[in-house]
């Protein structure tokens, strides 16, 4: 039983993981109906933030949960601030350009991020500080870790917290409002330019988010981390259906939580098989995704 | 404007004509990991490379010619390696001096071979490069994964008495090829291997594999494959707490294993190729290294010091850089190297060469012997 719960939280946090970053992928696409490839730089973007901001702090004396925020809050701002450029640069300009070309463009920068942090950082792994404290509570709980705790923690406030800015705030409704239709929302005086930096923003921040804790409980980073973590929250928002927000959580929890118990119970040679099997077998069924709506092409 | 044009023309075929007087230099092509995130195992052999160049040329090269490098960087990858070699094959290089991962080695050696470049890896330690047969042009300054596996399963069987083993690898041919040996030798000489598999390299995490290690109840890990993924491993073993043994193979022996795993890196025992810090040519490599770079010099710099030697000084012996010569010389002489005295078997292993058992204790790779 153990083993089982230990999987079972272990998935969880992986989920949980892929679940933040995949937000962000999933409220893009609802708005402007594109996939943001350079969303998994973004995210470690983010990680690579915090580790210097909490170096720097923790030279001088600062430590603890002060430590984790700080820097937390720090890597989640300048991440936005990245988002929020990378939308005005690379897709902005071409918004009434054929589909194909901001898809491209955004391969293009996420080449470039990688690059970028290569060059400006280093290409060798570094290792992360442990910014989450140990709780002395957890300390006879041997099927999960404090650092597991404070992940799923984080992603489920963090989720809860975007539903209710996108049901009950202005903003939130003007979001939907774009996505059902971007025309007739400008005409009724939404600024949809404002709407949809602050998608970047707001989904850049979550990547963040996600980079800080995974960081923390793994232990180390390099420019590459954002890859695949990327491609694996697509498969995510894929699975729980692209452009719905609790789907992209449930999507993320289901690939971690097959993940954890393929590997655990059958072979981790075929962890990654599971995961995309199980990609094509959803989508076999419910090609939207499992709480994607199928809608038929706007004209 | 039409003069200008006819005296530009006229001074360039002047120049053509000057270079095409001075002897055609002798080509060595230097390939591997240049960036990317192994490139800590890469860039230490083209300094090593450069450095016995400017030897050479500073006392007027080989045969007459100066030596040039040729640099080609694969990043480790198969798919660039490929572009690297049919570069480098273009360029005319006489021999090369690389790749560094033998996934990457294996991919380019079947371009230099069609193109009869003999090649010389410092660190690619594949056992089918050799044993195969498939590569005559292939050579190598290092010991093969079976023959570290073999130092692997030795050390844990003999000096450690340990009797369950989980073998885990990074399904690359570099790992698995360890891990697959190592699987071997472990039934072979009747210990228990209680769980053998592969890991995906760069996947978010590994707690599920720790679990499974954790319950496999396995006194020691083998692991073959990599320093990043060695790091999340032992770290996610030792924050569960547990305190199973680790050994891994020399992609681990580095020192950026230790720098990322920190604390957790305690204890971690290693293969790599033995202490040489009393060979005199090893300690004037390492002050030389010192001297232009201003650091320590990093994996393999031996290694390649040693193949770059070995290949310029057999040139030098077979009077030609004719293909047939050249692994002529290589084979039927004994070279003086940091490494100690070398020479290559039929297969290209080299002769004179040893692996040893390494132990991170305060930070350090400690040596153990076998």
């Amino acid at each position: 039983m153990d083993y089982f719960l230990e999987l079972f939280f272990g998935g969880l946090t992986r989920g949980s993981i892929y679940a933040l970053i995949a937000l962000g992928y999933t409220m893009v696409y609802g708005i402007i109906e594109l996939i943001n490839f350079a969303h998994g730089e973004i995210y470690m973007i983010g990680a690579f933030t915090a580790f210097i901001v909490a170096s720097a702090l923790s030279l001088c004396g600062m430590s603890g949960w002060s430590l984790l925020v700080l820097s937390g809050a720090v890597a989640m701002i300048y991440s936005a601030a990245y988002g929020f450029t990378l939308e005005k640069i690379a897709y902005k300009p071409l918004r009434k350009a054929p589909r194909l070309s901001p898809l491209i463009s955004a391969i293009g920068m996420s080449i470039f991020l990688q690059n970028y942090v290569l060059l400006a950082q280093t290409s060798d792994f570094i290792s992360f500080p442990s910014l989450i404290e140990e709780f002395s509570f957890m300390e006879n709980v041997t099927v999960m870790r404090s650092t597991e705790l404070v992940i799923f923690v984080t992603t489920a406030v963090v989720m809860v917290l975007l539903s209710l800015f996108i049901k009950f705030t202005r903003m939130g409704r003007a979001m939907r409002a774009v996505a059902q239709d971007r025309t007739m929302a400008m005409l009724l005086g939404i600024n949809v330019n404002r709407v949809i930096s602050v998608t970047f923003i707001i989904g850049s921040a979550l990547a963040a988010t996600g980079g800080v804790l995974i960081s923390s409980h793994i232990g180390q980073i390099n420019f590459y981390i954002g890859f695949i973590a990327g491609i694996k929250a697509f498969t995510a928002a894929v699975l729980g259906g692209i452009g719905s927000i609790p789907g992209a959580v449930l999507g993320g929890l289901i690939l971690g939580w097959t993940e954890s118990f393929a590997t655990g119970y059958v072979s981790s040679d075929y962890e990654d098989v599971f995961s995309f099997g199980l990609l094509v077998f959803i989508l076999i069924f419910r090609p939207a995704g499992i709480l994607g709506k199928s809608s038929s092409e706007k004209v | 404007m039409k003069r200008l044009i006819c005296s530009l023309v006229a001074v360039f075929m002047v120049l053509c004509a000057g270079w095409a007087y001075a002897a055609e230099p002798i080509k060595l092509g230097v390939a591997g990991a240049h960036s990317g995130e192994l490139r800590s195992y890469g860039l230490p052999s083209l300094e090593a490379a450069k450095l016995v160049v400017s030897d050479i040329n500073a006392r007027g090269g080989i045969l007459g010619r100066k030596v040039v490098i040729v640099e080609g960087d694969d990043a480790c990858k198969p798919e660039v390696a490929a572009n690297v070699a049919s570069k480098l094959a273009t360029d005319g290089v006489v021999a090369v001096l690389g790749h560094i991962c033998s996934g990457a080695t294996k991919t380019g050696l079947g371009i230099y071979r069609d193109a009869n470049i003999i090649t010389m890896s410092p660190s690619a330690t594949n056992t089918d490069l050799t044993l195969s047969g498939a590569y005559p042009n292939f050579f190598r300054t290092i010991g093969s994964d079976d023959y570290q596996a073999k130092i692997i399963t030795d050390f844990a069987l003999k000096k450690l008495k340990l009797k369950t083993f989980a073998v885990i690898h990074d399904k690359a041919d570099y790992g698995k090829d360890v891990a697959e040996s190592a699987k071997k030798y472990l039934e072979s000489k009747g210990a228990r291997v209680v769980l053998f598999e592969g890991i995906t390299p760069g996947a978010v995490d590994y707690s599920a594999i720790v679990q499974k290690i954790k319950r496999s109840n396995a006194q020691m890990v083998i692991y073959g494959g990599y320093h990043p993924e060695a790091a999340k491993i032992v770290m996610g073993m030792r924050n569960k707490k547990m305190k199973t043994l680790f050994i891994s193979d020399d992609g681990v022996k580095d020192d950026t294993f230790i720098k990322v795993a920190g604390r957790y890196a305690e204890g971690v025992y290693a293969t790599g190729p033995a202490d040489t810090s009393k060979n005199r040519m090893a300690i004037a490599a390492s002050e030389q290294h010192k001297k232009v770079y201003g650091s320590d010099p990093g994996a393999f710099y031996l290694n390649a010091y040693a193949a770059a030697l070995c290949l310029l000084q057999a040139i030098d012996k077979a009077g030609s850089t004719d293909y047939a010569a050249v692994s002529k010389a290589l084979r039927s002489n004994w070279f003086d190297t940091p490494l100690g005295k070398i020479s290559f078997d039929k297969n290209g292993d080299a002769k004179g060469i040893d692996f040893t058992v390494y132990q991170v204790q305060k930070g350090k790779y400690v040596e153990l012997g076998k």
